[in-house]
């Protein structure tokens, strides 16, 4: 009892100290972590673990509950909901002593150590966490930016309403119709996941409206992941319905028609644009995006090579060879990062040899799927993480078997990012 | 009193977030590798379908990570997983989850 009374103590100093402002966010934190993600969520959650509940832990996050990327694709093939793929952030509060802060993060002061809120609160932070995502560059393709505001031309591929909606559109298209989906030049968020949402949406027009199309229009020279895979699910489930059109870069869109840089224009009745993909914003005014559209971390703790005490990870973060944008990857990204940030608040020497896995699996049916798989180790000498020899690899062939494993994943990597 | 000064002392440490030390931070780390498909600490969602870890004999553990390692078990993941992990990682990891307690099937 005392003991916990003692614990609590500074806890409770903060929250008396933050009364004169906002009274539900502290003044300030051990750690605080930017963005609810993949990433965020498990580190928020890792901090707790790892350290036996003993480092506070303040999560910045704006939306309602956590809507997984990953199967949301099913969502628009019909076969799950959107509540399916919808987590509550609750456990991480009742079980695991996260403080969640319902706002977004307006400012990061690096300097003065300090996260403002856009509700007008701010938080002093010893560790600072950034899991902000990709932004989407609707302004690289001409038109839409317009086109997508007005719900014509949507992305839905940060999932939530805007998934409904193009399932809506979907299911509005008549039979004979053309579904064109396009895919940025690599890196983006989800190498694997356009070619996942070409051939699931295939297997909703099969079951639906069969005489209908589905075009990808790939500014890459080839699919940019699983390719021979993808290609033979294409030709042998979908024969006649699935057309894959490489290095077609989508500059522009104007009412149904896009148009391709080299190439002729092309119609279809049911757009789906994927725009070129950067950190996102939050990362560039903090000044954390130091490597293009990328942000630059040291690999054995993921602290930023451009402020001290801050780890960026996810997607934000500039890849190390053969690392995927992920979600599992951003959750593997958040344990070294949770495991480093609890040695160094605890003085003790950070982990010299952490490891990455990743397993990404694609529907290509509706009981169907496939997979990509890799482990990566840490290389001191280069400050980067490199596969490691021998290791990963894809699957033989589609199979039922994964389709399983793909929804056992999901319901684990949930539990493991926020039950 | 001894006890309530040494209760202080952590107190004092933790409310500084120095040197409240944490055991066997490595191999958690490590092992928590494994938990985005088979569940923090082992721990398996009831009907994911995954394995759940803990709780599992040191010997047999072992024995299946290195016969994914070396191909000799068949699998449509994990002998491609295995191969990423050194003979050493594989006994720390056996050991980890071997020690944890068995939850309910």
């Amino acid at each position: 009892m005392k003991r916990r009374d003692l614990l609590l103590g500074s806890g409770a100093a903060l929250t008396l100290a933050a009364c004169g402002s906002t009274p539900s966010v502290p003044a300030r934190a051990q750690v605080v972590v930017v963005g609810g993600g993949y990433g965020g969520a498990t580190a928020a959650r890792y901090v707790r673990l790892l350290s036996d509940q003993k480092i506070d832990v303040v999560l910045v996050e704006p939306q309602e509950s956590f809507v997984s990327c990953p199967v949301s694709n099913l969502v628009l093939s019909g076969t799950r909901t959107l509540a399916d793929i919808t987590s509550s952030y609750d456990a991480l509060v009742s079980r695991h002593g996260v403080k969640w802060v319902r706002d977004s993060a307006s400012r990061l002061d690096t300097t003065t150590k300090t996260v403002s809120l856009a509700g007008g609160a701010s938080i002093r932070y010893d560790k600072l966490v950034v899991s902000p995502g990709v932004e989407l560059l609707f302004d690289e393709i001409a038109g839409l930016r317009a086109a997508h505001t007005s719900g014509q031309v949507l992305q839905a591929w940060k999932a939530g309403s805007e998934t409904l909606a193009l399932r809506r559109q979907l299911e509005a298209m008549a039979d004979g119709g053309v579904y064109a989906i396009s895919v940025p030049e690599a890196p983006y968020r989800c190498p694997p996941g356009p070619y996942e949402r070409a051939s699931v949406v295939a297997a909703y027009f099969q079951r639906a409206k069969p005489k209908s199309k589905v075009l990808i229009l790939d500014a890459n020279p080839d699919v940019t992941s699983k390719p021979a895979l993808f290609k033979k699910a294409w030709a042998e489930l979908y024969p006649g319905m699935v057309e894959f059109r490489p290095l077609h870069k989508v500059v522009a869109v104007e009412g149904q028609r896009i148009r391709i840089e080299v190439q002729d224009d092309v119609r279809a009745d049911v757009l789906n644009l994927l725009p070129p993909m950067r950190a996102n914003i939050i990362a560039a005014q903090a000044g954390l995006m130091n490597a293009g559209r990328w942000c630059k971390v040291h690999w054995q703790t993921l602290e930023s090579t451009a402020a001290k005490d801050v780890h960026v990870l996810g997607d934000a973060v500039l890849a190390a060879g053969g690392m995927p944008k992920s979600g599992h990857m951003a959750n593997a990204h958040a344990k070294v990062a949770a495991a480093a940030i609890v040695a160094q608040l605890s003085g003790q020497p950070v982990n010299a040899s952490p490891m990455l896995t990743n397993t990404c699996y694609s529907y290509v049916g509706d009981n169907s799927a496939i997979h990509v798989a890799s482990v990566h180790e840490y290389v001191a000498a280069e400050d980067t993480f490199k596969p490691v020899p021998g290791s990963g690899g894809v699957s033989a062939q589609r199979n039922e078997a994964e389709a399983a494993y793909a929804a056992g994943w999901a319901r684990n990597i949930w539990a493991d990012t926020l039950g | 009193m001894a006890r309530h000064a040494s209760i202080l002392l952590a107190g004092l440490m933790m409310a500084c977030g120095a040197h409240a030390q944490v055991a066997n931070l490595p191999t958690r780390s490590l092992a928590a590798t494994c938990a985005a498909c088979h569940g923090t600490d082992g721990r398996s969602v009831s009907g994911a379908g995954m394995v759940s870890l803990r709780g599992l004999d040191r010997t047999y553990l072992q024995a299946q990570l290195q016969a994914f390692r070396d191909g000799s078990r068949p699998a449509t993941v994990m002998h491609q997983i295995a191969k990423g992990y050194t003979p050493e990682q594989i006994d720390q990891l056996a050991g980890y989850f071997a020690a944890l307690p068995r939850v309910a099937p």
